[in-house]
C-alpha cells in the first residue's frame, strides 16, 4: 500500500548471457519432452502453504491486473517466455528454451518448449504466444503491459515462424530486450479467443467465473474462490519444471491465499502460525516477531536494502499560469537550488533510520539503493547533516531570520509549507514528522498532512495542488530502464513535474538525453557511466531529496523448505514451485 | 460516608487541582512537548533512585545517565553508572505562562545528557509526561468550551421552545431530533475533507469544538425545555405576568434561574464526554496534528500492534484519564443529588 509501482520496462544488462544460460534439457521419458530442470535442493511432495493477502484480488486476468494481490495470485497461475530469476536478477529460459538475437539487435527468435500443456490439459504452441501478444498490444484492451512492448514509439511485431518458433521484431535496438518478456503471462488461446473477438475480454477471468474457465502455464491452477475469505490454488499436474532428481514440480498440493486486511493482523496471523510466509511488514513488527522467533517455530530474515527509495520533493510544476497563486508564490523558494540543498542538509537521515525503521534501513542521497549493487555509484557524496551549512545556504539565497527565529524570504514572507504523505503508510508519515522537526530548527513552519493514497496521487499527478510530499518508489527490476518514466521529463512518474512537453530545466534535458541514450546502448560499462551521471544529477540538483531505503524483511515458518527470499517483488514467493513443507 | 455536599467539595477540589496541573504544564513538565531525543525512542519510564549500585544512600534522588556510546535503539535502559541528581527549579526549554510571559524555569529536571522520562518516551523520543500535561490543555479546554457551547445553545433553544410552546416548540424540538440522528463522525470526516489542507492546528481545534458543541445541543435543550415548561406555570411566574412583565424579563428573572441546577449538572456530564470525543476523533486522525499533543494524540500510537505488545508505558495516559473521569462523574452525581427535585 501507499507506494507507486513503476511500470516494468526492462533492458538487459549483459548481452552475453542471452543464449548461454539454456539450463533446460530434454527428459525423453516424460510426457512433456522439454521440461526445465530447476536449481535448488529437492524437497518433499505434498502439503499446503497458507499466505495472507492485504486484500482480495480484483481480477485474475493478467492483462488487466494492476493491484498487488491480483499480481501475487496471477504469478502462481501463469508463466512467461523469458524470466528474470529473482535470486540472481539475471534472465533465464522459461517457456522459451533458447533464443537468438540478430546482429543489429532488432530481431529476437525464440524457440519454445515442445509438448507443454496448459493446466487444463490443452497443448501449448506458438499460436498461444501470438494470441497473447495480440491481446497485450491491443489498445482497446488497455493493458498496463502495452507501454513496455512499445519500443522506439512502435509496438513490437510478433511473427510465427513455425509451431514452436516465434520471432519478435523491434523498431530500434533495445539493449538486450529479453527482460521485457518477464511477467508477460502467456494466455490460453483456446479459452480466451472467442471472448476477445466478441469484445468481452474485459470481463474475462474475473474471480466470479468457475475454476474450469481458467488455465495457465504456471505451477498452480485455480481450485476455489470464497468471496471475502480466500483463494485456493491446487497443483498444476502439467507443469513444465522438474527438480534435479527429476521429480515433477511443484511440490505443494495447495496454496491458500487468505484475505487479511491490515499489516498488524497479518503479523498476528503469522505469529500464531495461521500463515506460513510473511513479507511487506515494518521493522517494528519485525522486532515484535523476533522476540518469539525460537519458541514459535518461524524464522525471520533481514535481506538488507531493497530497491525502494523514499524521498521528499517539492512541487516544481509550472503553476505560474493557472495554478493556485499561494503555491505559485512558494515555488520561488522550491525552484531555488540552494533552498532544496538547505533542506537536504538539515534532514537527519540517520535519525529517520533509527526512529522509523529501528535501524533496518539505509540512508541514501540518490535514487540507486545499496541493494542495487550493479548500478550503484559509490562515488556519490554522502554529506553529513549540518544545520550550519543549511543556514549558510539559506542566507546566500536571501533568506533571513526574525527575532523569534522564524525564517523569512527576501520579500518578508515567512517560510511555511505543508508536506503530504499517505495516511496508509505509517512509516512515511513518521518520516515527514521528523523532517518537520528538522526544518523547524531552520525556522521553517511545516505541517504534515496525511491523505488517503488515491487523493494524494490525484494531487501529485493531476491537480498539482500541493507544496511538498514524502513518497517512495520501488521498481520491479534493478535495471535503470524500469525507471524511465521517473527520470524522463515527459514521464508519468516524473513526480515533481510530470508530463512536460519539453524539459523545463537544463539538468532535466540532460537527464532526458542520458536516459534515452542508455536505453539503446548495448554495453553495460557505457550504460553504467551514463546512469552514474543521472545519479549525480539527482544528488546535486535535488529534484527529489532522497532519504532512506528500507530493508526487505521476510519471515517464514521453519517447516517451509527451499525458502530463498529475494530483494525484488515478490520477495518471498518467487520460487513457489520449489517451496515445500516438511 | 460523605454527604453529597462533601462529595461535591472534594470533587471540585480534585478538579481544580487537576486543572491547575494542566494549566501550569510548562512549569511542571521537564521538557517541551515537541523536543525529540532521537537516541531514545520508546524509552521506558526513568527509574528514580535513592540507593546507588554500591548500596550507598543519597538524600537527593538521582537517575542514571545514558550509556557512553552504544545507545540501544529499543527502549534504551540506563546504560552507565554515572549518577545525575534530580534538581529543582532548573532552567530548560522556554514556555509561555498563560500565553503571556515567557519563562524557562521547570519544577524539576536532570542535567544533560541524562533524561528524566516519568512516563517513558514515545516513538520520537519525546517525553510522554510533558506531552500528557500539555495535551491536557488542549483536551480539557476543548471539552469545556464544547460543553459550554452546546449548553448555551441548549438554553436558547430549550428556553424558547418551552416558554412559547406551540409550533415554535414543534419546529425547534424536531430540529433537535434531526441533530441527534446525524451521523456526526461522518459529518466531521466530510467537513475536514472539504477544508483546505493547510488549516492550522488552532483551526482544527476550533473545528473540533464547534462541531462537538453544535451537534450536542439537542439533549440539554430537551431537558431545559422540560424545566421551563413546568416553571412557567408556577404561581409567582403567572403573578409576574399578571403585573405586565415582558417575556424577556420573565425568562431572565424567573424561568431560567430555575434551570441552573440542570445546566451545571449537564456541563459536568458533558465535559468528560467531549474530552472522550476529542480522544476518539484524534485517534481517528481528525484531531490537532503533530507535533501538538492532545490526550487523543497520545493514544494514537496504540493502534500499532508493535507498540501495543511491546511498550506498556504507552498505556499510562489512558490509565491517568480514568480518575479524572471518575471525579467528573462524582461531581455530576453529587450535583444531581443536591437538586433531587430536578428531573434529569
Amino acid at each position: 500500500m501507499g507506494r507507486i509501482r513503476l511500470a516494468r520496462a526492462r533492458v538487459v544488462l549483459i548481452v552475453a548471457i542471452s543464449c548461454a544460460c539454456a539450463a533446460a534439457r530434454a527428459l525423453p521419458s516424460q510426457a512433456s519432452d522439454d521440461r526445465m530442470i530447476a536449481d535448488g535442493a529437492p524437497g518433499h511432495a505434498g502439503g499446503r502453504l497458507v499466505i495472507a493477502l492485504r486484500s482480495e484480488p480484483k481480477t485474475l486476468n493478467p492483462a488487466l491486473a494492476l493491484d498487488e494481490p491480483s499480481r501475487d495470485v496471477i504469478r502462481c497461475l501463469t508463466a512467461d517466455l523469458i524470466h528474470i530469476n529473482r535470486g540472481s536478477l539475471k534472465t533465464e529460459p522459461a517457456l522459451a528454451k533458447s533464443w537468438n538475437v540478430s546482429r543489429d539487435g532488432r530481431q529476437y527468435t525464440l524457440q519454445l518448449r515442445r509438448g507443454l500443456r496448459f493446466s487444463d490439459g490443452e497443448p501449448f504452441s506458438a499460436d498461444d504466444v501470438i494470441f497473447s501478444f495480440q491481446v497485450y498490444l491491443d489498445e482497446k484492451v488497455d493493458s498496463s503491459q502495452r507501454d513496455l512492448l512499445v519500443v522506439g514509439g512502435k509496438p513490437i511485431t510478433v511473427v510465427k515462424v513455425n509451431d514452436y518458433t516465434v520471432r519478435f521484431e523491434l523498431a530500434q535496438p533495445y539493449a538486450a530486450a529479453e527482460r521485457l518478456f518477464d511477467s508477460i503471462a502467456i494466455l490460453p488461446r483456446h479459452l480466451l479467443e472467442s471472448g476477445y473477438r466478441n469484445g468481452a475480454f474485459s470481463q474475462a477471468w474475473s474471480l466470479s467465473m468457475p475454476p474450469s474457465q481458467f488455465a495457465g502455464l504456471g505451477p498452480f491452477r485455480l481450485k476455489e474462490y470464497v468471496a471475502g475469505q480466500r483463494v485456493v490454488l491446487e497443483r498444476n499436474p502439467y507443469y513444465w519444471k522438474a527438480d534435479r532428481a527429476e521429480n515433477q514440480l511443484p511440490y505443494l498440493n495447495e496454496v491458500v491465499f487468505l484475505f487479511v486486511p491490515s499489516e498488524d493482523a497479518q503479523v498476528i496471523r503469522f505469529q500464531s502460525g495461521d500463515t506460513d510466509v510473511l513479507s511487506r511488514f515494518s521493522a517494528e513488527n519485525f522486532a515484535v516477531l523476533q522476540k518469539q522467533q525460537s519458541v514459535r517455530g518461524y524464522h525471520l530474515d533481514d535481506l538488507g536494502a531493497g530497491l525502494e527509495y523514499n524521498f521528499l520533493f517539492f512541487n516544481l510544476n509550472d503553476l505560474a499560469a493557472n495554478g493556485p497563486p499561494e503555491i505559485a508564490r512558494k515555488q520561488v523558494w522550491f525552484q531555488d537550488l540552494r533552498f532544496r540543498q538547505a533542506v537536504s542538509a538539515a534532514i537527519d537521515r540517520e535519525g529517520i533510520v533509527r526512529l522509523v525503521y529501528s535501524g533496518r534501513a539505509t540512508p541514501i542521497w540518490d535514487q540507486v539503493t545499496p541493494g542495487n549493487k550493479l548500478w550503484l555509484d559509490e562515488r556519490i557524496a554522502h554529506p553529513a547533516r549540518s544545520l550550519e551549512h543549511a543556514r549558510q545556504l539559506l542566507q546566500s539565497a536571501g533568506f533571513s531570520w526574525k527575532n523569534d527565529g522564524a525564517l523569512v524570504d527576501p520579500h518578508g514572507n515567512s517560510v511555511e509549507f505543508s508536506i503530504l504523505t499517505s495516511s496508509s503508510n505509517a512509516q512515511r508519515t513518521k518520516i515527514a514528522t521528523i523532517v518537520q522537526d528538522d526544518l523547524s530548527q531552520l525556522g521553517m513552519t511545516v505541517q504534515v498532512v496525511p491523505l488517503e493514497f488515491h487523493a494524494l496521487v490525484d494531487r501529485l499527478t493531476n491537480t498539482h495542488n500541493y507544496e511538498a510530499a514524502v513518497m517512495g518508489l520501488v521498481s520491479g527490476d534493478a535495471d535503470p530502464t524500469s525507471e524511465m518514466n521517473v527520470w524522463l521529463s515527459s514521464g508519468e512518474t516524473h513526480l515533481w513535474h510530470p508530463r512536460q512537453e519539453k524539459p523545463a530545466t537544463a539538468w532535466e534535458s540532460e537527464m532526458d538525453r542520458l536516459m534515452q541514450q542508455q536505453l539503446v546502448t548495448l554495453d553495460y560499462a557505457k550504460r553504467k557511466t551514463l546512469y552514474d551521471r543521472v545519479q549525480k544529477i539527482v544528488a546535486e540538483d535535488l529534484p527529489v531529496i532522497c532519504l532512506v531505503s528500507p530493508n526487505i524483511l521476510v519471515g517464514a515458518a521453519n517447516r517451509v523448505g527451499n525458502f530463498r527470499p529475494a530483494i525484488v517483488v515478490p520477495y518471498a514467493l518467487w520460487n513457489i514451485e520449489q517451496l515445500y513443507v516438511q | 460516608m460523605l454527604t453529597h455536599r462533601q462529595k461535591l467539595a472534594w470533587a471540585v477540589v480534585a478538579l481544580a487541582a487537576f486543572s491547575g496541573v494542566v494549566l501550569f504544564a510548562g512549569l511542571l513538565a521537564p521538557y517541551d512537548f515537541a523536543t525529540q531525543d532521537r537516541d531514545k525512542p520508546f524509552a521506558p519510564p526513568t527509574g528514580i533512585h535513592f540507593v546507588d549500585a554500591s548500596g550507598t544512600f543519597h538524600i537527593r534522588p538521582f537517575v542514571y545517565g545514558p550509556g557512553d556510546s552504544g545507545q540501544s535503539v529499543e527502549g534504551s535502559a540506563q546504560g552507565s553508572d554515572q549518577r545525575y541528581p534530580l534538581r529543582w527549579f532548573v532552567r530548560g526549554a522556554p514556555y509561555k505562562i498563560a500565553g503571556l510571559a515567557t519563562s524557562r524555569v521547570h519544577l524539576f529536571g536532570v542535567e544533560r545528557p541524562a533524561r528524566i522520562f516519568l512516563m517513558g518516551s514515545d516513538g520520537y523520543g519525546r517525553d510522554q509526561f510533558s506531552r500528557f500535561l500539555y495535551g491536557g490543555q488542549i483536551s480539557l479546554l476543548a471539552g469545556l468550551i464544547a460543553a459550554i457551547l452546546s449548553v448555551s445553545i441548549g438554553i436558547l433553544m430549550g428556553g424558547i421552545a418551552g416558554y412559547y410552546g406551540g409550533w415554535i416548540d414543534e419546529i425547534l424540538m424536531r430540529g433537535g431530533e434531526l441533530f441527534l440522528a446525524l451521523p456526526w463522525l461522518y459529518l466531521l470526516f466530510a467537513v475536514r475533507a472539504a477544508l483546505p489542507l493547510h488549516i492550522s492546528q488552532w483551526q482544527v481545534f476550533l473545528l473540533l469544538i464547534s462541531v462537538m458543541g453544535l451537534i450536542g445541543w439537542a439533549r440539554p435543550a430537551r431537558l431545559i425545555r422540560g424545566v421551563v415548561l413546568s416553571a412557567k406555570e408556577r404561581n409567582f411566574v403567572l403573578a409576574a405576568r399578571g403585573f405586565g412583565a415582558s417575556d424577556a424579563y420573565l425568562l431572565r428573572r424567573h424561568v431560567l434561574p430555575q434551570t441552573y441546577a440542570v445546566l451545571l449538572t449537564q456541563v459536568t456530564l458533558l465535559v468528560p464526554q467531549y474530552v472522550l470525543a476529542e480522544v476518539t476523533l484524534t485517534f481517528l486522525g481528525l484531531g490537532v496534528g503533530e507535533p501538538m499533543p492532545s490526550w487523543g494524540a497520545l493514544l494514537t500510537s496504540l493502534q500499532q500492534y508493535s507498540v501495543l505488545s511491546s511498550y506498556w508505558w504507552m498505556f499510562l495516559p489512558a490509565l491517568l484519564l480514568i480518575p479524572l473521569f471518575v471525579v467528573f462523574y462524582a461531581a455530576a452525581d453529587a450535583l444531581q443529588e443536591l437538586h433531587k427535585s430536578v428531573p434529569l
